[in-house]
């Protein structure tokens, strides 16, 4: 059962393109805004989650709510400091301000920290589960199960609490929330804060899974993580979910086909064609929820 | 316009040559001075090494065991009666820093022969000096083939190396494989961004199908990868009985660690690019079980030679076990000495010769022949990983 262990395989690393993919549709979404910087919250928090565990002795969970809180906050300053200031201007100015930060963030880290790897510590016993022949870790199953707990959540949040309710009135007319007395600079905070909890949530994840962490390992997961929300139809929460899964899904099997090298091609690949035939990607205009 | 362009260039050709050769002429002076005047006391040989920058510990580490076997060269009273003396100089790490301390030694302190910088980029950049002005040259561990031969096959006649070359080590690991582990149905995972790893796997296989073994499955990765659990899940389908992982540690670690996890129990094996601690922190020492690289040598090898080197290494070095860099830095102070000593005289072209003749010549990372290439014949060390440490399992000679 080969396939059944490439499927466990490629919803593994599809459980965090798009958990990551979620806070780039949901800023979008809010702001028509491309957050590049959103990679690396995604590697603070992997980071946060490393020295929760092995300095501080936390455990997984523990660890995993401590990244997602100050994951939050750092979304929240970055989105205070760098981009409400620039909210009336020009979206490329403000695209290549997101680029800014996210360079930023990386090389202050490398300043304080280096730029070597460091390994995360084993907070989970993992055991193989034999299915059909296939090994699944115990391991990849917490991963998808809390990968899945937290979209429930915030599609819990975003239909049925009134900061979600907010969120989805912004995203659809700004001016028109205003009016209706919706604090639209709170509620754009809440969209960072909600988006960049999930990248730190990511982040941990990513760590505990791949064991390996560095500075600059947001810049890929980040970039996968923007065509699988680009796939899944920017703006949309559904759409980055499954996009995410999908093409952690896509990669796995090319590469399980014996072309691993073209791995990274195919995801972009994947995008172009989507920008080519179906910009608004698979959960298109008609459907689309705007958070 | 276009004839005065024409003489000026011609003009400004002629007198470069001239200078050229009056360098040349100067630099052969130089030569015959001190290779032929008989009243020199010591043999100088030059350490040109990496003493500072990006790759200090490599250059220091041969530094420390080429001192040491000058010492002892010296307390058995030299090369016939005369003392050598070791000048080093830092070529911090850099290409054009590595020229310049050749040009250095070359000139000034009028070596006979050099000890060439750790990396082969840093000794590439040294090898035409080398040639043009007839010192030869040896590096203790530069390991690219293009060191001691071009590109259009033809041998720098004044560059060698203590060090193996980086595909003998599949060609070891295969002959290992099938002999030691009885592996007949064998997978490689190589990366497939690197020349060193793809060198080992193409040496591996060849070798490996040399030896009645069958390559069921062959994988890729690219470098700075963290997830490789696609290809293993394939290769586990074609059920290898080894697996071949050239690479460096810090993707190896994770691919270890993820194999065994995908229920991959059998041998995996590398080369040194698998050496470093970080390796053992990555895929954990459990994970490396049953695990299996080559190297240039082990200080936990019982071979007596070794011993002794090891413990007169640790006797000066405040009792640190010696590296593999130490070792080689060793050696090639013996390769040198030996050959200056058959060559029987200062002359680089003698002692060039020498070197090429090297044969049977018993050192501490293994007894060596050179070959038409000039590169050393010898063993290397198999070393297995056991919970996390690495202990000494075999030496695999060539062929």
């Amino acid at each position: 059962m080969e396939w059944l262990q490439q499927l466990v395989n490629g919803i593994s690393i599809g459980s965090i393109y798009a958990l990551i993919a979620l806070g780039y549709t949901m800023v979008y979404g809010i702001i028509k805004l491309i957050n590049f910087a959103h990679g690396d919250v995604f590697m603070i928090g992997a980071f946060i989650g490393f020295w929760s565990i092995s300095h501080w002795n936390l455990g997984f969970f523990s660890a995993l709510l401590l990244s997602m809180i100050v994951c939050a906050l750092i979304g929240v300053i970055i989105e205070r400091v760098a981009y409400k200031r620039l909210r009336n201007a020009t979206r490329i100015a403000a695209l290549i301000t997101a680029i800014g930060v996210s360079l930023l963030i990386e090389y202050t880290m490398i300043f304080f920290r280096g730029a070597q790897s460091a390994v995360y510590p084993s907070t989970i016993e993992n055991r193989a589960i034999d299915v059909f022949g296939a090994q699944i870790s115990s391991l990849s199953l917490l991963i998808l199960g809390v990968s899945v707990a937290l979209m429930l959540l915030l599609q819990f949040i975003v239909h049925k609490t009134k900061i979600g309710k907010a969120m989805r009135a912004v995203s659809h007319d700004a001016e028109a929330a205003k009016l209706m007395g919706i604090n639209v600079d709170n509620t754009i905070s809440a969209t960072f804060a909600i988006g960049s909890a999930l990248a730190g949530a990511a982040g941990v994840i990513f760590g505990v899974y791949y064991t390996k962490i560095d500075p600059l390992m947001g810049m890929i997961p980040g970039i996968k993580a923007f065509i699988a929300a680009v796939l899944g139809g920017i703006g949309s929460i559904p759409g980055a979910m499954v996009g995410g899964m999908l093409l952690g899904v896509v990669e796995t099997f090319v590469s399980a086909m014996g072309f691993s090298s073209w791995r990274d091609a195919a995801a972009f690949l994947i995008l172009i064609v989507i920008l080519i035939f179906k910009p608004s990607g698979l959960f298109g205009k008609n459907t689309r929820e705007k958070v | 316009m276009g004839n005065m362009r024409y003489t000026k260039k011609f003009g400004s050709l002629a007198l470069v040559g001239v200078l050229a050769t009056s360098v040349l002429a100067a630099c052969n002076e130089d030569g015959g001075d001190s290779g032929g005047s008989s009243d020199a006391d010591t043999i100088k040989i030059g350490a040109n090494l990496e003493l500072s920058g990006a790759v200090a510990s490599y250059g220091s580490s041969i530094l420390d065991g080429a001192e040491l076997a000058i010492k002892e060269i010296n307390e058995n009273g030299g090369i016939d009666g005369k003392e050598i003396e070791l000048i080093s100089a830092d070529n911090k790490s850099e290409n054009a820093e590595a020229t310049n301390a050749a040009l250095k030694l070359i000139e000034q302190d009028e070596v006979v022969a050099m000890i060439a910088p750790a990396t082969s980029g840093n000794t590439v950049a040294t090898v035409q000096l080398a040639n043009e002005n007839k010192i030869p040259i040896v590096t203790a561990s530069g390991t690219a083939p293009n060191i001691t031969v071009n590109e259009d096959g033809s041998v720098n006649e004044y560059a060698f190396r203590t060090c193996f070359i980086d595909p003998f080590q599949g060609t070891v690991a295969a002959n290992f494989a099938a002999n030691e582990l009885s592996a007949k149905n064998v997978a490689i995972f190589a990366d497939n961004a690197s020349d060193y790893a793809k060198g080992l796997a193409a040496s591996f296989k060849e070798q490996i199908e040399a030896n009645g073994g069958t390559v069921v499955g062959e994988e890729a990765y690219v470098a700075k990868d963290t997830d490789f659990r696609t290809q293993l899940t394939n290769l586990k389908g074609e059920n290898p009985d080894f697996i071949f992982i050239p690479g460096y540690y810090e993707e190896v670690g994770l691919i270890v660690k993820q194999a065994r996890e995908l229920g991959i129990d059998v041998p995996l094996m590398g080369a040194d690019g698998w050496d470093s601690p970080t390796l053992i922190d990555l895929a954990g020492g459990e994970a490396l079980n049953n695990t299996f690289i080559t190297n240039h040598y082990s200080s936990g090898d019982p071979d007596e030679k070794i011993q002794k080197f090891v413990e007169a290494f640790k006797a000066d070095n405040g009792d640190t076990a010696p590296n593999a860099f130490n070792a080689l830095g060793y050696d090639t102070v013996y390769y040198l000495a030996d050959a200056i000593d058959r060559a029987d005289s200062l002359d680089g072209e003698a002692i060039k010769d020498a070197l090429a003749a090297t044969e049977n010549l018993s050192l501490v990372t293994g007894t060596f022949t050179v070959d038409d290439e000039h590169n050393p014949v010898k063993s290397a060390t198999v070393l297995e990983f056991v919970d996390g440490s690495q202990v000494f399992n075999s030496k695999i000679d060539p062929e």
